[in-house]
């Protein structure tokens, strides 16, 4: 993110003219919300905000903004991102992909914007289906899923995008929920405050082709029981009344899901979240509904120098003369 | 030289102290060896001192795709072509007059390369019963009597090197590493070359390696003295080449790539742009144009390598869409997978280089190989109707103008702007008379900042270009992508109109920058007549030697040559109009002669060799004469 200063703005002001193309119910109307609403929190500028995308329903996302905007390929966002950032590193940008288009056609992308550390905000918006091509199974859509190309369910097993952004060697990775746009903008926000990559995946409700795929933590009859929202230096816990909460078991190096009080265990005995750990990060982002509560907030933070800085240390501006370089190795005279 | 020109013998005419030297126009002179055996180093350093001495040289490498393919073999044969001369030398040669093969495979992989009567020069010591079994010989070539055809000279080089570098210690493998170097040597002594350019470069490079640098400068010297003191056999006295007459100035030899990495550096400064951002994916023979940016981070270019050829070209793309240079090169397997994106800098209109070091294929092909087979590729390689520029560059060193025009035409007219080089020109080499770059034209680029009336694609009304807008800049947000786009708001369209007008609009902006660009001229010749040979890219050389040949000999024929083959220069079709016959030389199947007949409706007939090497000169030599036969 760059800091970027100006006179207040309202989420209103981060929405261009255009109409918004998404189907009715769609959850990716909430991200939009929840995404203008963040710039205008943090002071924004719309002139020096970009947002890049690749293809499918998520893609359309520029159009609607009053930033400028560079709808592109599929799959290549990160790409494309990665050499405006390089051009402009004054520019705050954001990466806006879905599930196919950030670890299908783009997977390759996505792995190295990460391990390069550019700085970004990428925007995966996860709805386990391709939605624009009509319902087929994507890289995160379960085993067995259904779908006009996988009539005999999915043989594939799914990618989980934030273990993976982990392994690629993401140095942010936080999850949100479209319809939660509390925990949405405090994301955001903490992505966009991030220097370098920062890997934001939202779970987003597919009315069309995948409705309610994520109803086991996010109705709202199970979001208190199933959703573990993290917090730096506090332990891992959840449920209605904290009730529920997390301990480390060695034997198995996995997280178990304790009762918490008098009839379990001490809230001492719970993990404590640490932002820059690494492992826990891992085992937090693999934690899997019905088994354990989906881990939500800021799962990994430890910043390091962006891929800009090192690539641009000490290269001036161009226009220096080409006289002495044509000049250098062997040269002769010929006399006239 | 001209095989028509017999040599002559000349008693110490130049005044030396050497007699029975034979004096040559030019000479053509192959080193080859194992690729371990140092081939390039030793081939480069003579081609720089012969143009050190004054004379014109053109050289270049031929190395096996194995990075080190077993010792010994066919396959791990690498070799270095100089071709140097007191005339304008155009070509590497067509035949050697001279081969040095350091071991049995080198002979035989190159001998087919040597004219009748040629010299070879021979390290005995490597015919060991071993190596003609690795090169695949029966029975020892040096003895059965097959080479006499030619002038051996057969000698021990290994045994002679280890002599001259026992002093220094070296282990056997260093030791018998110099031997490069004493063949060198000895070629030095044989064309009357100086070695003192070449010792220098030796201690450079080896300085700090103890006795690697005084070793190797002691094998040079123990070649050279090899040949002066008479020991060579007498057949071989040496041949005398004078200098050329090039026009006065400052010069160095450069490499097609240099060239190019130069030329798109000078025009960078003269768009006043303040970054390049070359984005590649490491690719024979195009890696050597990342490598040679790679060192000009002071000139603000920055290389980046990406995670493969699809990013590289869309990094590049994003580069231009943040107000810099997106440059992107690769070899014609590499552009094929960036084709989508090509079609998205068509879409948005954004400028973008696309370099292509065209290879022998399809597929992998020969990947060291050179070939012009992506013409077809370059205009036409993308989905749906996606016009773009189209240049090639004739020779190394026309690289530098070609790669200026280049930044020229794509920030002018915010478009992809293709560059077809190739794998001959990115690694042959020629002098070079340095041009006086801050003298050359600046073509400024103007970024628009004014809000008033502004949609990202209103147009100019010369160039049809859109404006280019930096983001960042207050008040012209704005939203470009790969869907149509409306050519009154800039917005999202499906409306079928609009997108006829757009199809058109792209092709016509094509088409303006022909009003932008030099008249095709006629390169040797009238500017009518019987026949004209017309070509492109790197078969320069060959057909500007073919032509001046023949009419040399009275024949009335011309050569045309183009630099632009999207759009054609505005003059193109009446030029060639003018012509009862035209031959088109291609080192592909046919795709210029395809694409003159085409939109010219022109009658051409093509000359195509793809053998994964350049034309002979007499190839198109014999082409023009039989044509004009048949009509006379
Ligand atoms: S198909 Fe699904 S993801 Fe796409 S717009 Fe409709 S509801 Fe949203």
């Amino acid at each position: 993110m760059t800091p970027a200063t100006r006179s207040e703005t309202s989420a209103k002001d981060f929405a261009s003219d255009q109409d918004v193309r998404w189907c009715p119910g769609c959850g990716d109307y909430a991200i939009l919300k929840g995404v203008q609403k963040t710039l205008a929190d943090v002071g924004a500028s719309t002139e020096n905000t970009v947002f890049v995308s690749g293809i499918g329903c998520a893609a359309r996302f520029p159009y609607y903004m009053s930033t400028y905007g560079f709808h592109t390929i599929h799959g290549r966002a990160p790409a494309l991102a990665t050499g405006l950032k390089l051009a402009n590193p004054d520019l705050d940008v954001w990466v806006v992909t879905g599930d196919g288009d950030a670890l299908s056609i783009g997977g390759n992308h996505t792995l190295h914007v990460l391990r390069r550390n550019v700085d970004l905000q990428i925007l995966l918006f996860n709805n386990e289906i391709y939605g624009l091509t009509k319902g087929q199974a994507s890289p995160t859509s379960r085993r067995g899923t259904v779908t006009p190309s996988t009539p005999r369910g999915s043989f594939s097993n799914p990618v989980h995008p934030a273990s993976f952004a982990i392994g690629a060697g993401a140095r942010f990775v936080a999850r949100g929920i479209d319809i939660n746009l509390k925990l949405l903008t405090e994301v955001l926000k903490a992505a966009h405050e991030h220097r370098g990559a920062s890997f934001v995946e939202i779970f987003q409700n597919c009315i069309v082709f995948n409705d309610g795929c994520f109803s086991e933590f996010t109705d709202k009859a199970h979001a208190g029981s199933m959703q573990l929202v993290v917090e730096n230096g506090k332990p891992l816990r959840f449920g209605p009344d904290g009730n529920r909460g997390l301990r480390f078991n060695p034997r198995s190096w996995k997280l178990e899901t304790v009762d918490v009080g008098p009839d379990g265990v001490a809230v001492e005995d719970l993990v404590v979240h640490d932002e820059t750990n690494r492992a826990l990060a891992l085992l937090l982002a693999e934690l899997q509904p019905p088994d354990a509560p989906m881990a939500l907030g800021v799962l990994y933070r430890d910043p390091a120098e962006s891929y800009h800085e090192a690539m641009l240390a000490g290269v001036p501006a161009a226009g220096a003369s080409l006289s002495d370089l044509l000049r250098t190795g062997k040269t002769w005279t010929v006399e006239g | 030289m001209s095989r028509s020109q017999l040599p002559q013998t000349t008693p110490g005419s130049n005044g030396g102290p050497r007699t029975g030297r034979q004096v040559r126009d030019s000479v053509v002179v192959r080193f080859a060896g194992d690729s371990g055996d140092g081939m390039q180093t030793a081939g480069a350093q003579f081609g720089i001192e012969a143009a050190l001495s004054g004379r014109d040289i053109s050289t270049f490498p031929d190395y096996p795709a194995e990075i080190r393919a077993p010792a010994g073999t066919t396959y791990g044969v690498s070799a270095f072509q100089v071709h140097f001369g007191s005339q304008d030398v155009k070509t590497a040669g067509d035949e050697l007059d001279v081969l040095v093969a350091l071991n049995p495979a080198a002979l035989k992989v190159n001998l087919g390369d040597l004219g009748l009567g040629g010299t070879i020069v021979v390290d005995r010591g490597a015919f060991t019963d071993r190596n003609l079994k690795k090169a695949g010989y029966e029975t020892s070539p040096l003895e059965d009597n097959s080479l006499a055809p030619y002038v051996l000279i057969s000698l021990d080089i290994t045994a002679l090197t280890l002599r001259a570098v026992e002093p220094f210690e070296l282990s056997q493998k260093d030791a018998i590493r110099c031997r490069n170097m004493w063949a060198l040597g000895l070629a030095l002594w044989m064309f009357d070359g100086d070695k003192d350019a070449t010792i220098e470069w030796v201690a450079n490079k080896f300085s700090g390696q103890g006795g690697v640098a005084d070793a190797n400068v002691a094998a040079i010297n123990a070649g050279n003295a090899f040949g002066e003191t008479a020991e060579m056999p007498s057949i071989a006295a040496g041949w005398t080449v004078d200098p050329a007459n090039l026009d006065q100035g400052l010069y160095r030899t450069v490499s097609g790539t240099e060239a190019l990495a130069w030329g798109l550096t000078s025009g960078l400064a003269a768009s006043g742009l303040e970054r390049m951002i070359f984005a590649s994916y490491p690719i024979t023979p195009a890696s050597n144009l990342l490598h040679a940016l790679a060192k000009l981070r002071s000139h603000g270019v920055v290389t980046f390598q990406a995670e493969d050829e699809i990013a590289a070209a869309c990094a590049a793309i994003g580069a231009s869409y943040g107000g810099a240079l997106g440059v992107t090169s690769s070899s014609g397997p590499g552009v094929a997978l960036k084709g989508e994106a090509i079609g998205l800098a068509v879409g948005t209109e954004l400028p973008l280089i696309v370099v292509n070091s065209q290879r022998a294929g399809p597929s992998t092909g020969m990947p060291t190989k050179t070939e012009q087979a992506d013409l077809f590729q370059a205009l036409y390689g993308r989905n749906s109707d996606a016009p773009v520029a189209v240049l090639a560059p004739a020779t190394p060193t026309d690289c530098f103008e070609v790669g200026r025009e280049a930044v020229r035409i794509a920030t002018t007219f915010m478009t992809p702007v293709f560059v077809l080089t190739d794998a001959y020109l990115s690694s042959a080499a020629e002098p070079w008379r340095i041009p006086d770059v801050d003298a050359l034209p600046d073509f400024p680029v103007t970024f628009r900042t004014d809000p008033d009336g502004y949609h990202p694609f209103i147009r100019d009304p010369d160039t049809l270009a859109r404006p280019w807008v930096r983001p960042g800049t207050p008040g012209l947000e704005h939203r470009i992508g790969g869907i149509e786009r409306d050519a009154e708001t800039g917005n999202i369209s499906y409306d079928p109109e609009n997108h006829d007008r757009m199809t058109r609009t792209r092709a016509e902006r094509i088409e303006r920058i022909a009003q932008f660009i030099p008249a095709q001229t006629v390169d040797a010749g009238s500017e009518s007549g019987a026949l004209a040979v017309v070509g492109w890219g790197s078969t320069y050389g060959a057909i500007s030697k073919a032509v001046e040949r023949c009419r040399a000999d009275g024949l009335a024929v011309s050569h045309v040559h183009l630099r632009w083959l999207s759009p054609f220069p505005h003059n193109l079709a009446e030029l060639l109009g003018g012509f009862d016959r035209l031959i088109v030389p291609e080192v592909n199947a046919g795709q210029l002669v395809h694409v003159l007949r085409a939109r010219l409706g022109l009658r051409a007939d093509g000359l195509n060799r793809v053998t994964g090497r350049p034309f002979r000169i007499r190839e198109i030599e014999s082409v023009i004469r039989a044509a004009l036969e048949e009509e006379s």
